[in-house]
Parts: structure tokens; C-alpha cells; sequence
């Protein structure tokens, strides 16, 4: 399955050049760029590890592509994405969040039902792994 | 014109009778607006004969405390300060016979966090007054200590999308249709594959409620169906605006707890349910963590002429102070009304914190919000793909675009219409971002986009000559500011 979270999914993966020119756009409006991953990308997992600090005082995206080549070297088998993060006044929050690197065989949610009374379902996504890698 | 009528005091001022507005203290042109008054700018069209500023005298006598009489029981009061003072008359610039009226109001007339009271006041009496032949309210400023009294937006754009792990780029929604007449099992069906090919919410239109062909409870349950297979197709967080509006509060509390139940992110409610009924739903919503979306239902009614009735970026503050998370706040390029510069205002009052005056955009006063939650303004009706370019460039990327017909009249299905529009939103925002002159090269970027993408390409081909382009009846009237040259 296509995990479609983040700004650019329904594009082709972006190429390196690409995500330079988004960092840079991150900078540009003096955001914090963070490196994250994960081998969880349920919807409702927020919190993703953290390659390092985010990278407060960057004015090259030079220095964020040496880290996620770094990154992908290590966890290059998982989700990683980039998020540019505003401090400022109002915001103080992620402004965008994109991916950057995926599984070579991506896993797929099953969606658990419940039935309950009053034909209410519960529902319950669950993370599964490639259909691909199952014998 | 801004001239002294001279107020009367003392004795001369309440011998019984009947005496003009603007001598009895509701015309005050030296009056000096405090920070904590409550202002409101009336556009006022007298009757042929009427004395401008008597007319706007009494739209201040009629919304305070006046009658049309003398009363002596205002000396049991201390009158003066609860008397609303027009302050500033002008002439408006280009509309012969009509007046920009200013009227300040003391604090103490309202009370704190009620739109109901405030409206009653601002709106309640005074637009059916006979010497005038038109009233229009204009617009609003709200002192910060007024402000603090309202919630604001139960959820605001910030947490909307952190809650939805959605940044940085416009959010995609449909409405689904035919608005009326489907059941819920193929209705379900329309938000499933608009889901699953992209759209982020769909949305229940502002007459659907629960009708005999589709009752409210089937719906939801075939509607959450629908968003919680997306949501494990995709891997991502769905919503469908469930609306609420019902005949009666309870009715509407028993729906959105049962939309809750079922784990839906968002609830509706239409504009037509009324001030105290927005401001229940939007504790409901607060003490819930639901996102509380308001279809501005009606209210062209009375903000579409220029002349008459109430503009929308009143309903549009109100609602920011009443705390609702999404308005339907025009598209410029759509099928609905929408002046850009106007439209402009709207969606300023809507995200910024501080609004500062800005004539050429409808916009009369300073006003800040004081730190309440940013307001999701909703683009809907008549766009499609192909004006990705000049949707971002007119409306920003804190805004939510329906594309109904856009979606599901796609000819290769609604899944299809939806990657299409998603599609093109992506490839616009990433051409941004690069810092391309997207508005100018949008074609370009959306053709290129669509050579790896057949929805679009078929999108763009079915509606590439669609547009809607009829003069605006609701623009602002200014004279722009001539620059001092140095």
C-alpha cells in the first residue's frame, strides 16, 4: 500500500534535488527542520523517532540533506519524513511535513470491526506487513 | 457635514415630547471612541429629505436606549454612558444619497460571550426604521476586553492539523451529491471512493438532515464506514462533516453524541440554526475535541446587496468570536458571489491575529483577536482542478477547497476526480515552495503534472473552459489613499 501521509505523496517520490529545494523553502521562512522515523506509520502514531534535534539555526538545506543521508543509511528499511517546524506566535506548531524515504515493501492496515449494539461498529486500524513479504 | 448639532443637558433635555436624535446625545461628533467601546460602521440611506446625520443619530438612539420619545425614567440612569454615540458621518465615496455611519457603544451594554445579545442590539430594532430607506452594517471593531469574553474557534487551524497530521498545504474536500435523495448506503459509497482517491473530508450539504429517503443515523453509520476504510487504505486521517442541524437543541446534541461515538473528527451545523445555538454547539465541540464545521446556510439572504442588510464579514467575526472551526468563506472564482479584495477581508478576519484597517479590502478598523484560534475558511461551489494556480494564489494554504462537481462528476469516476484535484494541489504547492511564479506558470505546471497522472488529465481537459465570470454586487467602497511623494 501507497502511504499517502505528508504534503507530496500522490506526486512521485521526491528526488534529492527536490527535497533540497523544500528544506530550503523551510529556511527561507525561518522554520526548524526536523528528521523523523518510523517503521509504525499507523495514522495516530504522532510521534515518530527523532533523528537528532531539529535543526534550529540552518541557513544551507545542505547541512539537512548530509543528515538524512545519514539517516537513510541507517533506517533506510523505514518511514522517514521532514518537517519544518514555526515558533512563532500563533503557530507554534509543524507548518509542513513531507516524505522522504519509504520501505522498499510497504506494509498495509487492516481495518478490525466490532460489531456492537445498535449496529455501531468499532472500528480498529491495524498495522500489517507488506502483502508482498507474506509467503 | 461632521458639524455640532448641539446636545441638549439639564432640563432642556428631558421636557416630554417628542426631540430630535441628535439632540438628545446619540450625535456626539467630538466624541472620542474609548479602547473598551464596542464600534459599529452602518451604511445609512435616508429618506429623500432626511438629514443625514439625524438618520444616523437615531440608528444610535434606536440600537442603545432610545424610543421615540422622551422618557424621564432616563434620569434614573447614568444615561450618558449608555447612550451609543455616532461619532463620524461620511459620504460614501461614488454612492450618491448614502452614508457611512460610525457609532461607539459602551462596554456595559453588552453581555460578555453573547452573540445573541450583541446582534439583538447591533441589528435588533433598527433596520426597519421608516426614515430610512436602506441600512446596511458594514462592519465591527471589538475592544481585546469584549473579545476575551467568547471561546473563539473550538479547535482552530493549528490543532485541526495537528489533530488531522495534515501541513502546509490546502485541505480537500467534496460535497457529496446529489444533496438530496441518496440513501445511506450509496451516499456511503460517494465518501468512500472521494476518501480513497484523496479528499481529505467530504461533507454533507446544509439540507441534509434526516428525510425519508436517508434518515440521520443511517447515514452516519454508512458514513464512518466509508472514512474508516479510507483511512486503512490510505494510511491517513479522513473526516466526512456530519451535520447535525436538527429542529431542536436536543435533537442536535443527540446527533453529534452519537458522531462522537462513532469517532468522527468533525460535526456540521448550518448558519439558519441561530447565534445560541452555534455557541452551544461550539462548547459542545470544545469540550469534545470535535472540529465544528458551520455552512454559512442563508445568509446571502441578507448579505449580498450592498445596500441593505448585514455584510458577511460581521457573520464572519461573529462567528470566529461564537467558535465555530470552519466557515464557508467564498471562492472569488466559483459560482457564488465573491469580489477578491472582499473576499480577501473575509479570510483575513478569518486567520490573522491582528487585522489592521484596510479599506480596499473592506476592512474599516483595526481589530485584534487576541490570541483566539485561527478560523478554517472554506472555499466551496464551482471550482475544479484547474484553478489550482489561482485558488492558492487568491486564498492561501490555511483554507479547506471543496470540489464537489469537481469530484464527483469526474468522467472516470469519483476516486478519479479526487486524485485529480489532489494531484494538482500537490504539484502547485511543491512549485511554490521551489518559488516558481506559479500563478503565471500554473497551466504549465498542472499539464506537466497530469502527464504522470490520467485524472487530471481528463480533468483538466472536461472543465478547461469553465469559469464564472459575472460582475460582483458586494465590492468596497474607497478612495484610495493618494501616496505623499517624497
Amino acid at each position: 500500500m501507497r502511504l499517502t501521509q505528508g504534503c507530496f505523496s500522490f506526486l512521485p517520490d521526491l528526488t534529492d534535488d527536490q527535497i533540497y529545494k523544500q528544506v530550503q523553502y523551510c529556511l527561507a521562512n525561518g522554520w526548524a527542520v526536523n528528521i523523523e522515523f518510523t517503521d509504525d506509520p499507523h495514522p495516530r502514531n504522532t510521534y515518530w523517532e527523532m533523528w537528532g534535534l531539529p535543526m534550529f539555526d540552518l541557513s544551507d538545506a545542505a547541512g539537512v540533506m548530509m543528515e538524512l543521508a545519514e539517516c537513510r543509511r541507517v533506517y533506510g528499511d523505514r518511514y522517514i519524513r521532514i518537517s519544518g517546524f514555526d515558533s512563532s506566535h500563533g503557530w507554534e506548531s509543524v507548518r509542513i511535513s513531507f516524505l522522504v524515504n519509504r520501505p522498499a515493501q510497504e506494509p498495509y492496515f487492516a481495518l478490525e470491526r466490532q460489531e456492537v449494539a445498535g449496529r455501531v461498529v468499532r472500528y480498529a486500524t491495524r498495522l500489517c506487513p507488506s502483502r508482498e513479504a507474506t509467503p | 457635514m461632521n458639524a455640532h448639532a448641539g446636545t441638549l443637558r439639564g432640563k432642556e433635555r428631558y421636557r416630554s415630547g417628542v426631540m430630535e436624535y441628535k439632540r438628545m446625545g446619540y450625535w456626539e461628533p467630538d466624541y472620542v471612541p474609548k479602547d473598551t467601546d464596542v464600534i459599529a460602521m452602518f451604511r445609512v440611506t435616508p429618506q429623500d429629505g432626511v438629514d443625514p446625520i439625524e438618520a444616523s443619530a437615531a440608528v444610535a438612539g434606536e440600537s442603545s436606549t432610545a424610543t421615540w420619545t422622551v422618557v424621564w425614567t432616563d434620569r434614573l440612569t447614568a444615561a450618558e454612558k449608555y447612550r451609543a454615540k455616532c461619532y463620524r458621518v461620511d459620504e460614501v465615496p461614488g454612492a450618491p444619497g448614502q452614508y457611512f455611519a460610525y457609532i461607539a457603544y459602551d462596554l456595559d451594554l453588552f453581555e460578555p460571550g453573547s452573540i445573541s445579545n450583541l446582534s439583538a442590539s447591533i441589528i435588533g430594532n433598527v433596520f426597519g426604521f421608516k426614515p430610512l430607506k436602506a441600512r446596511r452594517l458594514e462592519d465591527m471593531r471589538f475592544p481585546v476586553a469584549y473579545v476575551k469574553t467568547f471561546q473563539g474557534p473550538a479547535t482552530g487551524i493549528v490543532v485541526e492539523r495537528e489533530r488531522l497530521d495534515k501541513f502546509g498545504r490546502p485541505l480537500l474536500g467534496a460535497t457529496i451529491k446529489p444533496k438530496l435523495g441518496l440513501s445511506g448506503r450509496n451516499y456511503g459509497r460517494v465518501v468512500y471512493e472521494a476518501l480513497k482517491g484523496g479528499l481529505d473530508f467530504t461533507k454533507d450539504d446544509e439540507n441534509i438532515n434526516s428525510q425519508p429517503f436517508m434518515h440521520w443515523r443511517d447515514r452516519f453509520l454508512y458514513c464512518m464506514e466509508a472514512v474508516n476504510r479510507a483511512q486503512a487504505a490510505s494510511g491517513e486521517i479522513k473526516g466526512t462533516y456530519l451535520n447535525v442541524t436538527a429542529a431542536t437543541m436536543e435533537d442536535m446534541y443527540e446527533r453529534a453524541e452519537f458522531a462522537r461515538e462513532l469517532g468522527s473528527v468533525v460535526v456540521m451545523i448550518d448558519l439558519v440554526i441561530g447565534y445560541t445555538a452555534i455557541q452551544s454547539m461550539a462548547k459542545w465541540a470544545r469540550r469534545n475535541d470535535m472540529i465544528l464545521h458551520l455552512h454559512r446556510a442563508g445568509h446571502s439572504t441578507y448579505t449580498r446587496q450592498k445596500s441593505h442588510g448585514v455584510s458577511f464579514r460581521i457573520i464572519a467575526k461573529w462567528m470566529r468570536l461564537a467558535g465555530v472551526d470552519h466557515i464557508h468563506a467564498g471562492t472569488v472564482v466559483g459560482k457564488l458571489e465573491g469580489d477578491p479584495n472582499t473576499t480577501r477581508g473575509y479570510y483575513d478576519i478569518c486567520r490573522e491575529d491582528f487585522n489592521p484597517m484596510k479599506l480596499e479590502h473592506g476592512i474599516f478598523f483595526d481589530q485584534s483577536w487576541a490570541s483566539l484560534n485561527k478560523l478554517m475558511p472554506v472555499a466551496s461551489g464551482g471550482i475544479h482542478a484547474g484553478q489550482m494556480h489561482q485558488l492558492l494564489d487568491l486564498l492561501g494554504e490555511d483554507v479547506v477547497l471543496q470540489f464537489g462537481g469537481g469530484t464527483i462528476g469526474h468522467p472516470m469516476g469519483i476516486a478519479a476526480g479526487a486524485t485529480a484535484n489532489r494531484v494538482a494541489l500537490e504539484a502547485m504547492i511543491l512549485a511554490r515552495n521551489e518559488g516558481r511564479d506559479y500563478l503565471h506558470e500554473g497551466p504549465e505546471i498542472l499539464a506537466k503534472a497530469a502527464a504522470n497522472c490520467t485524472p487530471l488529465k481528463a480533468a483538466l481537459e472536461v472543465w478547461k473552459d469553465v469559469s464564472f465570470n459575472y460582475q460582483s454586487t458586494d465590492t468596497p467602497d474607497f478612495v484610495p489613499t493618494a501616496l505623499a511623494a517624497v
